[in-house]
């Protein structure tokens, strides 16, 4: 389904390379899981797949199921089926959450040649999205994301993923900033969407995560590369021993 | 002999004193209404101001009012149905207040032709200084509009729209209204119309009673072929509240000028704006306010929409008088600029002459967030959707401050309408 192949990315303004020659493979019905030390570009990653300005590609490329989407801008990707879960989800004033719900699930259905959501049947969708992550209907009331807690944009961020029904999903440390029953809440939402047609890329500095979501591989990402693959005993390994092995065997 | 030479009168300022010896004998009003009038037509015959005049400095209305228009007569308008459903809807069409007096439990409404006729407006006729250009015109013009007065201790159960709609040519309306003691009103001020070119000069008085409650919300939706010329002016009195919302969303030249005073200790207002700028047209709102008793607050919140080569301006002025102490006064103004050929001018003034107050403004010219503009593209909402949406959230932040259901949905549709003509 994903398919990076020698990826090097630098950030526009100031010319700095971040991403150095990284691939991956990610197959549908797979949850890899990417780990590594700060700065080593898990977060740009994230961001590139989804297709952020802030970063150029200079060399490489990135295979959708088979089809380069170096061209295709932000909201071309999540079309198609990419959904970026951020780290820090945006507070933005003045929009109102359900208006954006039901602008983005449109889209996606207009994506696939689907009418419009009836609003009852809208409402229906993101009252039972909200029950299962035991969020309070009320909240989405508000502007999106503004006011709520660290734990609750990120339990936010999941609703959308439900709601959207994405092909590829990118979690870009979902689990930072969660206690553990909101992380538990928030590891369900992510494993009911577990599916042979979908595939999870988990972003994670912390096994902790990943004892929840069980990944199918994972891969430690360092100076914009991966430098080792495994299965789920690399984290544990990992969480063992810190990132000093992995790195001095790469070295 | 005075050898100062007065420049060359433009063709706009010929227009209007012409218009005036054409319209005298049809004007309403007793010996001192007259007497006004004449005061009026004076200050105009001395010129309109131009950028050297410093409240006029971005609006030079002497360059900028190339033409005036002929009056109208046989023009024809209709009322329009309310912006907020179930409102007792008072028409002033092409000038002349029209249709059947509607009766309100607690409330007079009178026509201001017969207030004029009788003398009994005549002390506030007066301009309010000597640069209020707005005033000066519409005192030598003014033939109608209405008096309402809302007696004290009176809840309207609905609102009542005031609505000013023109249908070219020159119309010139004042409204006034009372709002009794501990009384409480939402009163809507609606300024359009369509067809041909346009002088519209319209002044509105707000007298707000002692603990009384009102919101006051002018929606200005002229078509591009109008000039208008407003005027704003209200007092406010002990412990009462006013808030006045302003949305400017077509005009060709603009000038809404608010000029409000605090009289009463407690008296609290507010004034939240939207201008929604576009094509090739100038739009100045002009505020001064004083605080001219201790205690009493006041917070203003203006955003703008910079669109095509469009022109804005935001004047704010308040004035803390030396007794006002305690006086608490804040005010914003940010503007999103949209376009690279559209501009804004926002000049911020305090005047404090009193030593224990709180008062502070601030101004921000932006663009869109990128940030925000791809955490929606990221959701597959193309960019100018995307786009749309946060222009809308920029300035509907403003309305849902309002805190009433009927009026914000209502709002939002104003809103919701430029932006389907203008996105």
């Amino acid at each position: 389904m994903l398919e990076i192949k020698n990826l090097h990315a630098r950030i526009v303004d100031d010319g700095t390379e971040i991403i150095r020659g990284l691939n991956l493979t990610v197959n549908a019905g797979e949850v890899a899981a990417i780990m590594g030390p700060n700065g080593s570009g898990k977060s740009t990653l994230s961001y590139i797949l989804a297709g952020r300005e802030d970063y150029e590609v200079t060399e490489g490329d990135i295979l959708y199921n088979g089809q380069s989407i170096l061209e295709m801008d932000p909201a071309e990707r999540a079309t198609a089926g990419i959904f970026l879960a951020f780290q820090y989800p945006m507070e933005i004033p003045g929009v109102a959450t359900m208006e954006f719900l039901k602008v983005a699930m449109n889209e996606q259905r207009k994506a696939r040649g689907e009418e419009p959501l009836k609003v009852p049947e809208f409402l229906k969708r993101v009252k039972e999205a909200a029950a299962s992550l035991s969020m309070d209907i009320n909240m989405l009331k508000r502007p999106l994301n503004v006011g709520f807690s660290g734990g609750e944009k990120k339990r936010a961020e999941i609703l959308q993923m439900k709601l959207l029904e994405p092909k590829l999903c990118v979690l870009d440390e979902t689990d930072s900033g969660l206690d553990i029953d909101a992380l538990k809440i928030v590891s369900d939402g992510v494993n009911a969407l577990r599916s042979p047609e979908r595939a999870i890329v988990v972003i994670t500095h912390y096994q902790r995560l990943l004892e929840h979501i069980v990944p199918d591989s994972v891969h430690v990402l360092y100076k914009g590369q991966v430098i080792k693959s495994g299965d789920k005993s690399l984290a544990l390994d990992l969480e063992a021993n810190g990132y000093a092995g992995v790195i001095g065997e790469a070295a | 002999m005075n050898m100062h030479a007065q420049p060359q009168r433009t063709l706009a300022e010929t227009a209007l004193i012409d218009a005036f010896g054409e319209r005298l004998s049809l004007l309403p009003g007793d010996g001192a209404v007259m007497v006004k009038r004449d005061d009026a037509i004076e200050a105009i015959k001395h010129g309109l101001p131009t950028r050297r005049v410093e409240s006029w400095h971005y609006t030079d209305l002497r360059r900028l009012l190339t033409k005036v228009p002929a009056f109208e007569a046989d023009a024809v308008v209709k009322a329009l149905a309310p912006v907020l459903e179930g409102s007792a809807v008072l028409p002033v069409l092409n000038g002349v207040s029209n249709g059947k007096l509607p009766e309100i439990e607690g409330v007079t409404v009178q026509r201001l032709s017969e207030k004029l006729t009788d003398g009994s407006v005549a002390p506030g006729l007066d301009p309010y200084g000597d640069d209020d250009a707005i005033g000066a015109l519409n005192t030598a013009f003014v033939a109608d509009g209405y008096f309402v007065d809302i007696a004290d201790g009176t809840e309207l159960e609905k609102p009542i729209e005031l609505q000013n709609l023109q249908a070219g040519g020159q119309s010139h309306v004042r409204l006034l209204t009372r709002v009794g003691a501990g009384a409480k009103a939402i009163i809507l001020e609606r300024q359009t119309g369509e067809g041909d070119e346009a002088l519209v000069s319209s002044v509105s008085q707000l007298v707000v009673g002692d603990g009384a409650e009102v919101a006051w919300l002018i929606v200005q939706e002229q078509p591009e072929t109008a000039t208008h010329l407003a005027q704003f002016k209200a007092h406010i009195g002990k412990d009462a509240k006013l808030t006045l919302f302003v949305m400017n969303a077509g005009g060709k030249l603009v000038r809404q000028e608010v000029v409000v005073r605090t009289t009463g200790e407690g008296a609290d207002f507010k004034l939240r704006g939207i201008n929604l700028l576009a094509g090739d047209t100038h739009t100045d709102t002009t505020m001064v306010l004083d605080h001219a008793v201790p205690h009493t607050t006041s917070t203003e919140v203006i955003r703008n929409v910079v669109t095509g080569k469009a022109r804005g301006v935001f004047q704010g002025r308040i004035n803390v008088h030396q007794y006002a102490q305690k006086t608490n006064a804040k005010m914003a103004c940010n503007t999103l600029l949209l376009s690279d050929d559209g501009e804004f001018s926002t000049k911020p003034e305090l005047e404090i002459f009193a030593d224990d107050v709180v008062c502070g403004h601030g101004a921000t010219v932006t663009e869109i967030d990128h940030n925000h503009l791809f955490y929606l593209m990221a959701r597959g909402i193309d960019e100018k959707s995307a786009r749309g949406l946060l222009v809308k959230a920029f300035v509907a932040e403003v309305i849902e401050e309002l805190d009433d259901e009927a009026l914000v949905d209502a709002l939002e549709a104003r809103l919701d309408g430029w932006f389907s003509t203008h996105g």
